[in-house]
């Protein structure tokens, strides 16, 4: 199979491998597909107070394009708010790294990623508001 | 010495042409070019007369009685095919039962599936934990209306080498035909007919580094004499069997390469199995998680098929693009199943999702095995850096524990 040049630099060298905290308030983790299926991705963001995605780091067992797609979505996440981050979708990786048709799970997997780890973060936050409201009402 | 690249590992698949079958197989394109069934004048006698030699040379290869049980074909799909599908029209009347096993190639596994459709009965044996048939199951498996068993010598992906010669004897004593699919074994693992109570084996000439394009089907002429319905009708060559223009440089290719493992194959296995140890121990002693698919006794001298779990096959294979091998990832195949070998052996699908087959051949040195063993040890550790599971598998994490969302 050909792939571009642009998928084949994003495996080569990919962006922003590596861990976040999960712990962390501030970070969300999207863990997205299935061992059994060939792929997993791991997904996190750190979002800062104002809401805007300071980090994003991923790790990913898959194929080449598998990596190369969560490679290219931390990159794209960076900066941006989180509405930003929630317009990101499959068929832009898709565009962007001229995945092959079979390929297009790959991208798919990301964007499920992206949104995994973003419902992560909000939850994270609604319950850490939750908690700072109770807590001012004492 | 320089290692040149990219690097063959894949000699299931293929295997280059030695350059003596080349050499052997030259006359026979321009100059000897005669039809081998021309009866009239000294071009077909020379083509004839090359391609009966061959015959002989090959039935020798195979431990056959006689040249005349050989049965040129256009390969080993070809072979197969003529096989089950000549057996199964030739003995409908005297049963509808075949037995087969649920790792053969797909060439026989789909050739029985069309003869399901046509009313056959067909039984898929499983496989053993090594990955080999056991010969108990043939023996149980057999009923009054058995016409024919085919199980192959050793396996594509797995290099498993099955009990021939012991199911050899149970259709022997039941009386029900042996077919043998000994496209991955002949040369490189001990193969006979006679011993072995074969009645049909199909070969192919582009795994032992002949010509692609020429196969044999062995079809035993006596004690039982085997009969079957040509597939292809025609002009009535071989026999009957199998219409259609002689091969002849093929034939003569073929020959030539039989002729060279007949003489070298024993110490060229020893040699390939060396190697492949060499490569076996430097992996698993660098690497942690390597998982070992099939057995390891029964097993092809040039066959390494390995999983490196928590990182998938085809990103392996990029990783080490400058090397040919194969996996049985998805990803690598058109169906995105992984390899219906792996699962058959109960391996779990991530494993199955990890594996690399390693094939060494004839042409494969110990420096390429060393630069080979040191770029996969690099790669796996580079691409275990990035999988989450590899991350989880290391902070004590029991993968199997975890509700995975199945896609």
């Amino acid at each position: 199979m050909a792939y571009s040049d642009k998928l084949i630099d994003h495996y080569e060298n990919p962006r922003n491998v590596g861990t976040l905290d999960k712990d962390d308030p501030n970070v969300g983790t999207g863990l997205v597909g299935a061992p059994a299926c060939g792929d997993v991705m791991r997904l996190q963001i750190k979002v800062s107070d104002d809401g805007v995605i300071e980090d994003a780091k991923f790790k990913t067992f898959g194929c080449g394009s598998a990596i190369a797609s969560s490679s290219l979505a931390t990159e794209w996440l960076r900066g941006k708010t989180l509405e930003e981050a929630e317009t990101i979708k499959n068929t832009m990786i898709v565009q962007e790294l001229n995945l092959p048709p079979v390929k297009v799970h790959c991208s798919v997997l990301a964007e499920d990623a992206i949104k995994s780890a973003i419902s992560d973060f909000k939850q994270k936050r609604a319950a850490k508001r939750a908690l700072e409201g109770a807590k001012g009402e004492e | 010495m320089a290692i040149q690249l990219p690097i063959y590992m894949d000699n299931h698949a293929t295997t280059p042409t030695d350059p003596r079958v080349v050499e052997a197989m030259l006359p026979y394109f321009s100059d000897k070019f005669g039809n081998a069934a021309s009866r009239s004048h000294a071009f077909g006698w020379t083509a004839e007369e090359a391609v009966n030699n061959s015959r002989d040379t090959l039935a020798k290869f195979l431990g056959a009685d006689s040249g005349k049980e050989i049965i040129f074909t256009s390969g080993a799909t070809e072979s197969n095919n003529l096989a089950i599908k000549g057996i199964a029209e030739f003995y409908r009347e005297r049963g509808d039962h075949i037995i087969t096993s649920v790792v053969e190639h797909k060439a026989v596994l789909d050739t029985c599936k069309r003869l399901e459709k046509q009313g056959f009965r067909v039984t898929y044996l499983p496989i053993d934990k090594d990955g080999r048939v056991r010969p108990e199951d043939v023996r149980a498996a057999i009923d009054d209306k058995t016409i024919l068993v085919s199980i192959m010598l050793a396996n594509n992906e797995i290099g498993t080498i099955n009990p021939i010669e012991e199911i050899g004897r149970i259709t022997r004593e039941k009386g029900v035909l042996f077919h043998c699919d000994a496209v991955q074994g002949v040369g490189k693992t001990p193969f006979d007919v006679q011993k072995m109570n074969v009645d049909l084996a199909s070969i192919s000439a582009h795994k032992i580094y002949g010509p692609k394009g020429i196969g044999v089907l062995y079809v035993r002429r006596s004690k039982p004499r085997v009969r079957l319905v040509a597939q292809m009708d025609g002009g009535g060559h071989e026999r009957g069997m199998r219409s259609g223009t002689l091969n002849v440089p093929g034939i003569v290719g073929f020959a030539k390469a039989a002729e060279i493992l007949i003489e070298e194959g024993e110490a060229e296995s020893k040699r390939i199995l060396a190697l492949r140890e060499r490569l076996r121990n430097k992996l698993i002693t660098a690497l942690d998680e390597v998982n070992l698919n099939g057995s390891l006794e029964h097993r092809l001298p040039g066959n390494l098929n390995l999983s490196f779990a928590f990182v998938e096959g085809e990103a392996m294979m990029m990783a080490i693009k400058d090397v040919a091998v194969s996996s049985g990832s998805a990803c690598t195949s058109a169906s995105l199943e992984p390899s219906y070998v792996l699962r058959a052996l109960g391996l779990d699908e991530d494993l199955a999702h990890s594996s690399i087959r390693f094939g060494i051949g004839r042409f494969n040195t110990e420096e390429e095995v060393d630069f080979v063993a040191n770029l996969v040890i690099e790669k796996v550790r580079k691409l275990r850096e990035m999988s989450p599971l590899y991350e989880m598998h290391k902070e004590g994490i029991d993968l199997k524990s975890i509700q995975w969302a199945a896609h």
